[in-house]
């Protein structure tokens, strides 16, 4: 098995800071706005590297996407920053119509999302955002896994041409990617192989996958595990290499099961070949107040839950 | 400037183009549509510094965003008449496999839209992106932007008017078209929106207000003026008073119109009232 280290616990949205922060440096075009939340996002570096280059909107998200598509019109590249709940849910129609079927190269960066929001509760934790951005015709979204994941997608979205939902989280977890990494929109990752069963998993559940991948090999199953950070578009291709070599698979996702990265693998599967599926998800529920390690564990979402799940498919085959 | 009675043919042409498209598919809106005939006739031929053709970025031109976009007969005709794309597609308008979508977009690509509206309220704050990108830019021409006075009952527009103000976006020049009238019917009766002007200048706008906006000099002056009070650290506004309707008597003066086609009679009228000018396409 590949070993992995953890270089020292660090949010990733502080990956988001350090990509922008970069991009700041190297590429002229890129401004980024920020709806009352720039010490949370991060964006404090680039405020003070490039103030006519960033935009306090205030909280008035609405206002900032229609901001972001014009300025792309005339060949700015946007990055906003807020939360994720406000990157999306509150703002739908202005990135479905604006943003989306304008076709403006927008690159929507959301911190917070997810359960591990923690304290502040379900009014501020989004489950859904996932699926509202997917089902977005021509939306890429990437939900990553580290600081140095996150830094490296940060650089790597501005270089793509289209709109972008970039997804992040507050509390520090594992860094355990590469240091400069390249980053390559839609191509999975391939952290660990195995024959027994496939661990696919977005954003914080890579690490507790990876964990996964470590307490099953103990009890001598082994598991290919894959960190898909680009929900769409889908690397189909790695997903079915790994599952018709293993026969089943578990997706982990800090995210609602409907809509998530689990349905986008079991829209695959049904295309192309059905194997045994299980979901580490939430189960259509809001979340609720705690820390983020309690939340992850009452809602499942940890090595052990992928663990379990893993069996299970397995069983199933 | 164009002689002023090749623009005042163009307007009357207009008009006939607004009929004979919403006419043909039954469906579309051509009681905004022809209450803005002269205000798009003066901006496109008389007011905005446009480059030949079209590319989306428009650097060093002036730009033009139309946030109530089921106004598109109007923004197709002129656009059409304005060299952007040849007169005779206005004949595909709403038609499937069209560029002519029922409200506009830059989906099919077509010359001289720069994003999509339809769904109110979010075309200021696009101007005022492609504002900011300008100045950024140290691009010196101004965005204009129309909108619907029923349509400032979207709190997106409050929003974006509040920041425009803020951030002193002063290459701007927005014109709410002042109809009184939406679908449901009044402004007054659906949702009364109070002293518009007033409202403006509390959020720290200058406000220029267009008696006559279904005349055509008394438009271009009104912009011109508009146009000389930019670059002064506040964004402008324009409530430019018009008739829904304007220009088909049966059409004028009530919200019927707003969304609903004459039939094969009510066009023949319509079109008896606004002879043939610059050639029907």
């Amino acid at each position: 098995m590949k070993k992995y280290l953890d270089s020292g616990k660090k949010d990733t949205r502080s990956g988001f800071g350090a990509g922008l922060t970069q991009l700041g440096q190297t590429n002229p075009d890129v401004v980024a706005l920020c709806a009352d939340l720039t010490g949370s996002l991060k964006m404090d570096e680039f405020k003070a590297n490039h103030p006519e280059r960033f935009f306090q909107v205030g909280i008035a998200e609405a206002n900032m996407i229609g901001l972001a598509a014009g300025m792309t019109i005339g060949g700015k590249i946007p990055f906003t920053g807020t939360f994720a709940n406000f990157s999306t849910g509150r703002v739908y129609d202005q990135i479905r119509q604006s943003v989306a079927y304008s076709h403006k190269n927008v690159k929507i960066c959301a911190s917070h999302a997810g359960v591990t929001l923690g304290e502040d509760g379900a009014t501020h934790q989004i489950l859904e955002d996932l699926g509202l951005m997917k089902m977005l015709p021509g939306m890429t979204v990437i939900n990553t896994c580290d600081f140095n994941q996150t830094k490296a997608a940060t650089i790597a979205i501005a270089e793509h041409i289209g709109p972008v939902y970039l997804r992040f989280g507050r509390p520090k977890v594992a860094n355990f990617t590469e240091e400069d990494q390249h980053f390559e929109i839609g191509k999975a990752v391939q952290l660990q192989e195995g024959n027994d069963v496939t661990l696919v998993a977005t954003g914080h559940l890579v690490w507790e996958a990876l964990q996964a991948a470590e307490q099953l090999h103990a009890q001598g199953i082994t598991a290919d595990v894959i960190n898909i950070h680009t929900i769409k578009p889908l690397d189909d291709a790695a997903i079915l290499a790994s599952v018709a070599r293993t026969g089943c698979v578990v997706t982990a996702e800090e995210h609602n099961y409907l809509g998530g990265l689990g349905e986008s693998v079991s829209r695959v599967l049904a295309q192309n070949s059905p194997y045994p599926q299980e979901f580490v998800a939430t189960q259509d529920t809001f979340g609720e107040s705690g820390t983020p390690e309690q939340l992850m564990d009452k809602y499942g979402l940890n090595a052990a839950a992928i663990v379990k799940a893993a069996l299970k498919a397995i069983a199933r085959k | 400037m164009p002689d002023i009675n090749y623009l005042n043919d163009l307007v009357i042409q207009v008009r006939r183009d607004i009929l004979r498209q919403v006419h043909k598919v039954n469906s579309g809106h051509p009681g905004g549509s022809l209450g803005c005939t002269e205000f798009f006739v003066a901006l496109f031929q008389e007011l905005m510094v446009r480059n030949e053709g079209f590319d989306m970025d428009g650097k060093n031109e002036d730009l033009f965003f139309l946030s109530n976009g089921h106004i598109s007969p109007v923004f197709y005709s002129v656009l059409a008449r304005s060299g952007y794309f040849p007169v005779e597609e206005l004949n595909t308008f709403r038609l499937i496999n069209s560029r002519l979508q029922g409200h506009p977009t830059t989906h099919e690509g077509l010359p001289g839209v720069r994003v999509a509206s339809g769904s109110l309220g979010q075309g200021i704050s696009v101007a005022i992106g492609a504002a900011c990108t300008k100045k950024l830019n140290n691009d010196n021409h101004l965005v204009y932007a129309l909108c619907g006075d029923g349509e400032l009952q979207e709190g997106q527009n409050w929003e974006a008017i509040m920041y425009a103000a803020g951030n002193k976006v002063d290459n701007l020049i927005v014109t709410v078209d002042y109809n009184g009238q939406q679908i449901d019917g009044s402004l007054d009766t659906v949702l009364p929106m109070g002293n518009l002007k007033a409202k403006f200048e509390a959020f720290g706008w200058d406000v220029l207000e267009i008696e006559e906006g279904n005349n055509l000099e008394a438009v271009i002056n009104g912009m011109k003026e508009a146009k000389s009070k930019s670059g002064n650290g506040r964004p402008i506004c324009v409530l430019m008073h018009t008739v829904m309707g304007n220009g088909v008597d049966f059409m004028m003066h009530t919200h019927a119109w707003h969304g609903k086609a004459p039939n094969d009679e009510q066009l023949a009228i319509g079109l008896a009232q606004n002879a043939e000018t610059l050639g029907d396409y």
